[in-house]
């Protein structure tokens, strides 16, 4: 019998981790890559440095906290404010109960949204004014600090409803389907609200700023993903009626860009209304946005449909399942699973496309940055107003990305 | 029985479609804003000067004070105004569709727009003109100086057209560099990219400010073309527009007459026509469908020409010019108040 070695010593792979081990595995692996990352590393230095000397030393930022007020609602009156204030202690009620009720990825996403209204609610952005109407400097005394708190009640009710609701709905197994029919009815509930009845109500020529764009975005996000479903069926269905509407709907606005949409919405649509039947302007640019984004929406879906083999509707037909059961639990999703990175890009894009109603004189953030610009007080500060917008841009923008990140990480997307 | 009832159901129809068709539209705007209790304006939504949204959420500016002056003379109440911003390709509809009631954004009286688009004008606010702005170190005082400049203009304006119309006329060569937006034109400007640049006065000397070194340039002292800016009503509604014009005239006369904000109050004056327009004696208001110190209340709210201009366009450092009475040999002639 011959012998066989059994063990033969080989050597570990090398799996040293770390930062130090990284940086010479990819930044230093080479001679011209180390020239490359010094070159890089002065480039960056300048850059930075030019950046945030500017930022820190140059910049004039009190355009931001004196304008806040006005980059936040817009024309608002500021004596109506609690409208924003009570819908949004009412998204935290909802935010925590479905925290409660869900846990898992729905309380990782809403304890997230909770941090972040705490970290607003620790920023001193709103210095205070003093006597003079000029802004005093910010001094980390405990005065400053109650003041901003005081101003800022609403914002700590919504959080601690936010905590006390989890606590209460943790665990409730009932209360689910009250919580969904909850968010379903936020969004009619919130427009009244924020709207209102009689002598006070707020017309829509005073919606403005942040608070203009997060209504146009979440509107226009909620309305065109059903409206895109339906397409996306529509375009794949049996009968042909449906199918060519479908079809041509989605390639005529496909093919159209969505400023000329907007401009038909807010010059030529009046036009053709009878005098006395008129639309309100916040509301045909809401409807252009949705119908725009419905029809990218339907192909993106209509993407994720083609994914599923046919044999999972051959077999949820075999088992004597009706059209719409077919749709709603064996197509649809597993394929929207499959397209949720396309769909969040959508959202995105139609959360930046809100701010293209400027063009058509809404005052939403951009609308009132240039606003901003042009009180003589403020005149000439574009750079900071501009950095000040994009970065709530961002910030939202790379939210709803991250929120995306990990509902496919829990859904286990492109691994099983 | 089925059918009948089906009939019956289209002619409802019908007849609800046809029925705006009828809809009693003689009613003046002037009614309708007192019924509703507030004067719906159309503004720019963002013009130095004239039009923005100050940092309390209400809206300031030249063209606004208008719009307040319009609301104290209709309604005795300067906050009975809400604003509405258009941009310029909607402003003329939202007026033709009742949207607004009164138009005050920075448009021009031309006759185009007074035939062709169903608005009316009431008398201008502000005479603007289309200017030059360029280095103080080049020296140059007139046109002709300009031939062989490079000249930044702003693309498909009646800007562009102007300056090609002066220039052809006069008989300069020069090099037109036509720009998108008009803040690409400045900052261009201001980089030496361009001799010069050309546009409403209002615009440069708001702009010059916004410059790196401002003093260093100047605005040449001609004016190439006429801009006469003002409200619009729409097109026909004869009692809104004299209401409307009645209200830009009162600034004009108190201006004329010294009457100011501070002084309206407790002037004792023996000119009848001062008397009138206070509302003292006579029936000036109950003519124009106005209450009887509407003027009064307008010069209470924002106060005379004179006043207005120094509160919205002096900070951001336009002159006078010829936006002064024609006492002072300017442009601003009120009608006499009889």
């Amino acid at each position: 019998m011959e012998n066989i070695a059994i063990t033969q010593e080989v050597k570990p792979p090398n799996t040293s981790k770390g930062p130090v081990k990284w940086l010479q595995d990819n930044l230093f692996n080479t001679w011209y890559n180390t020239i490359l990352t010094c070159l890089a590393l002065v480039f960056l230095f300048f850059v930075f440095k030019g950046g945030l000397t500017w930022i820190f030393t140059q910049a004039e930022w009190e355009v931001i906290p004196a304008n806040l007020q006005i980059l936040m609602i817009g024309p608002y009156p500021i004596e109506q404010a609690w409208r924003i204030w009570i819908v949004l202690c009412t998204l935290f009620v909802l935010l925590g109960l479905s925290a409660g009720v869900w846990k898992g990825l729905v309380l990782r996403i809403s304890a997230a949204i909770a941090i972040f209204g705490l970290i607003l609610l620790l920023i001193p952005l709103d210095v205070v004014k003093n006597s003079e109407a000029e802004y005093a400097v910010l001094e980390f005394n405990f005065n400053i600090i109650y003041l901003i708190f005081l101003k800022r009640t609403w914002l700590l009710g919504g959080l601690v409803l936010f905590i006390v609701t989890f606590f209460l709905g943790r665990d409730k197994n009932v209360l689910k389907r009250w919580v969904i029919g909850g968010w379903v009815l936020s969004l009619p509930y919130t427009m009244m609200v924020l709207h209102g009845f009689g002598e006070n109500s707020v017309s829509t020529t005073h919606w403005g700023g942040l608070f203009l764009t997060l209504v146009l975005a979440a509107a226009g996000i909620t309305m065109c993903f059903p409206l895109g479903v339906l397409l996306a069926l529509g375009r794949r269905s049996q009968l042909p009626a449906i199918k060519w509407v479908s079809t041509i709907y989605i390639e005529t606005i496909r093919g159209v860009p969505l400023i000329t949409l907007l401009i038909m919405g807010s010059v030529l649509f009046p036009i053709f209304m009878p005098g006395d039947l008129q639309l309100d302007k916040v509301l045909r640019a809401e409807l252009a946005l949705i119908l725009f984004s419905a029809a990218y929406m339907a192909e993106n879906v209509r993407g994720g449909l083609q994914a599923v083999p046919q044999g999972q509707v051959e077999a949820a037909q075999a088992v004597g399942l009706t059209y719409p059961k077919t749709m709603l639990f064996i197509v649809l999703p597993q394929a929207l699973r499959a397209v949720i990175p396309a769909i969040v890009g959508q959202f995105i894009s139609l959360f930046k496309d809100t701010s293209l109603v400027t063009i058509i004189g809404l005052l939403d953030l951009l609308g009132i940055a240039r606003s901003v610009l042009a009180n003589p007080t403020w005149q000439g500060r574009y750079i900071e107003v501009y950095l000040f917008v994009a970065a709530i841009y961002f910030v939202f923008c790379y939210a709803m990305s991250y929120v995306s990140q990990k509902i496919e990480a829990d859904l286990g997307v492109g691994k099983h | 029985m089925r059918k009948i009832g089906f009939r019956l159901l289209v002619l409802a129809l019908a007849f609800l479609m046809v029925l705006p068709l009828f809809a009693d539209d003689h009613e003046s705007i002037l009614d309708k804003v007192k019924k509703r209790g507030k004067v719906v304006c159309g503004v720019h939504g963002g013009l130095p000067g004239f039009g923005f949204l100050g940092e309390d959420g209400k809206w300031s500016g030249f063209d606004a004070d208008f719009g307040r002056a319009i609301a104290a003379a209709v309604l005795g109440d300067p906050d009975k105004v809400e604003f509405v911003p258009l941009n310029a390709a909607e402003r003329f509809t939202a007026l033709q569709t009742g949207e607004i009631d009164v138009l005050i954004r920075n448009t021009t009286w031309t006759l185009s727009r007074d035939a062709e688009l169903s608005t009316d004008f009431a008398p201008p606010t502000f005479y603007d003109g289309q200017g030059f702005m360029l280095l103080k170190s080049l020296n140059i005082t007139s046109i002709d100086q300009l031939a062989g400049a490079s000249i930044g203009v702003t693309a498909g304006s009646t800007t562009e057209l102007n300056l090609a119309d002066t220039m052809r006329s006069l008989g300069i060569d020069f090099n037109p560099v036509v720009y998108e937006d008009i803040d690409t034109l400045y900052s261009s400007y201001d980089a030496g990219r361009v001799d010069a640049v050309t546009s409403d006065k209002s615009q440069l000397v708001a702009r010059r400010k916004d410059l790196k070194k401002s003093d260093d340039h100047v605005i040449l002292d001609v004016t190439i073309s006429k801009e006469p800016l003002g409200p619009l009503t729409i097109h026909g509604d004869n009692k809104w527009n004299d209401a409307v014009s009645w209200v830009v005239y009162a600034t004009f006369f108190a201006e004329e007459h010294k009457i100011t904000q501070k002084n309206v109050k407790s002037l004792k004056t023996d000119n009848p026509e001062i008397k009138r327009f206070l509302g003292d004696s006579g029936e000036m208001g109950k003519k124009l469908g106005l209450p009887k110190d509407w003027a009064k209340q307008i010069i209470i709210a924002v106060g005379n020409y004179g006043e207005i201009f120094e509160r919205n366009l002096t900070p951001i450092g336009l002159p006078r010019g010829v936006n002064k009475p024609w006492t002072q040999g300017g442009l601003l002639y009120a009608m006499p108040f009889r």
